[in-house]
């Protein structure tokens, strides 16, 4: 199981980060498109390595890996 | 008193919800089930109506039971919730209202999997009791396969996955049918068609739009009624007889593919919306 990542790992682009359109994959540092409307705990796929990224702050915008699916998971 | 979503993976049903609540202005909160907890006895909580879209279904059915407790009203209630999420209560609970279903059975060992799957014939399809996404749902062609398939089973950690769902397997080369129902309403439906035998849209599923029919829409609205779902994802498939059965009724239903092929037909998240609102103002006044 892969280890989440720390909170702190994570990189911002763009000089205000209100204002960031992209975000550095904290995995393989690919950039990240964010969404206009980005939400708390949106989850967010990396188009490089597909691998998936929680949004754990808005303002500013962080990510860190999104948990693993568990086994009940589902609709 | 505001809504609550309750959610810990915010998905694209949960944001296009988000988005339906604040086009209609309504105060709401967004929960994040990871960080919620309740003492066993204490006061009432401040909201007036909870709708639970948290993913993982043991921490759905609790944060359902926990906030009922308080006196909060959730939808779907934590009942529905555990019913839907459960094969086998799913089954008894459709079976008891009358709603045609594929024969099932329920082995309580994986040993007696293979005597409960000599009765329902092959092929066969051997289904984990909770889970969802098509996962560890495996067809099995004949006994040497099951027998093959009821050995992982065994070796599996968990004591509940030695309980084994089995059910004879409906052939559905045109795809399944998935219905939502929001309260007495059938939204609209769509035919999934997936690749191999698998038709969840998590799995590559692409889904067409339909016009639900009268049986279609009768049986959709029974299904969901027969577990107290409000808001349900309904299964269907039609078996060589042309006959209706429901597979599955999904409390959590994940509607971004069902969404696409409506073509502004409908909006499923508003949908919600105003069926959350009429609850709260039918619970709170």
């Amino acid at each position: 199981m892969r280890a989440r990542s720390r909170p702190g790992r994570f990189d911002v682009w763009g000089t205000d980060p209100r204002e960031a359109t992209v975000i550095s994959c904290p995995d393989c540092e690919a950039a990240v498109p964010l969404p206009e409307d980005v939400r708390l705990n949106e989850v967010l796929e990396c188009g490089e390595c597909r691998i998936e990224l929680e949004v754990v702050s808005v303002e500013p915008v962080l990510v860190a890996l999104a948990p693993e699916i568990e086994e009940d998971w589902g609709e | 008193m505001s809504l609550v979503i309750l959610a810990s993976r915010v998905r694209t049903e949960e944001k296009r919800i988000i988005t339906a609540l604040e086009r209609r202005r309504v105060r709401y909160d967004r929960v994040d089930t990871r960080r919620l907890w309740s003492p066993a006895a204490g006061g009432s909580m401040p909201w007036r109506a909870v709708l639970n879209r948290e993913i993982g279904y043991f921490r759905a059915v609790y944060a359902g039971r926990l906030l009922e407790a308080r006196g909060v009203p959730v939808v779907n209630t934590a009942t529905a919730t555990e019913i839907c999420g459960d094969k086998w209560r799913t089954t008894v609970a459709l079976l008891e209202a009358g709603v045609p279903t594929p024969r099932t059975a329920l082995a309580l060992t994986p040993d007696a999997a293979l005597d409960a799957l000599d009765g329902i014939g092959y092929p066969a399809v051997i289904k984990p009791l909770v889970g969802s996404w098509g996962r560890l749902v495996t067809p099995v062609p004949d006994p040497a396969t099951a027998r093959a398939v009821l050995e992982h089973v065994a070796a599996l950690p968990s004591p509940q996955s030695h309980v084994v769902y089995v059910q004879e397997l409906v052939e559905q080369p045109a795809g399944d049918l998935r219905v939502i129902v929001v309260g007495d309403d059938v939204v609209g439906a769509v035919v999934r068609r997936g690749y191999g035998w698998h038709a969840n849209v998590s799995r590559g599923a692409s889904t067409e739009y339909c016009t639900p029919g009268l049986d279609v829409t009768k049986i959709a609205l029974a299904a969901a009624a027969a577990t107290g779902a409000d808001i349900a994802g309904v299964d269907l498939v039609e078996d060589v007889d042309g006959r209706l059965l429901v597979l599955e009724v999904n409390h959590g239903v994940e509607f971004a593919g069902f969404q696409a092929a409506q073509s502004g037909r409908v909006d499923v998240a508003d949908r919600i919306v105003e069926h959350l609102l009429a609850r709260a103002e039918q619970w709170c006044g």
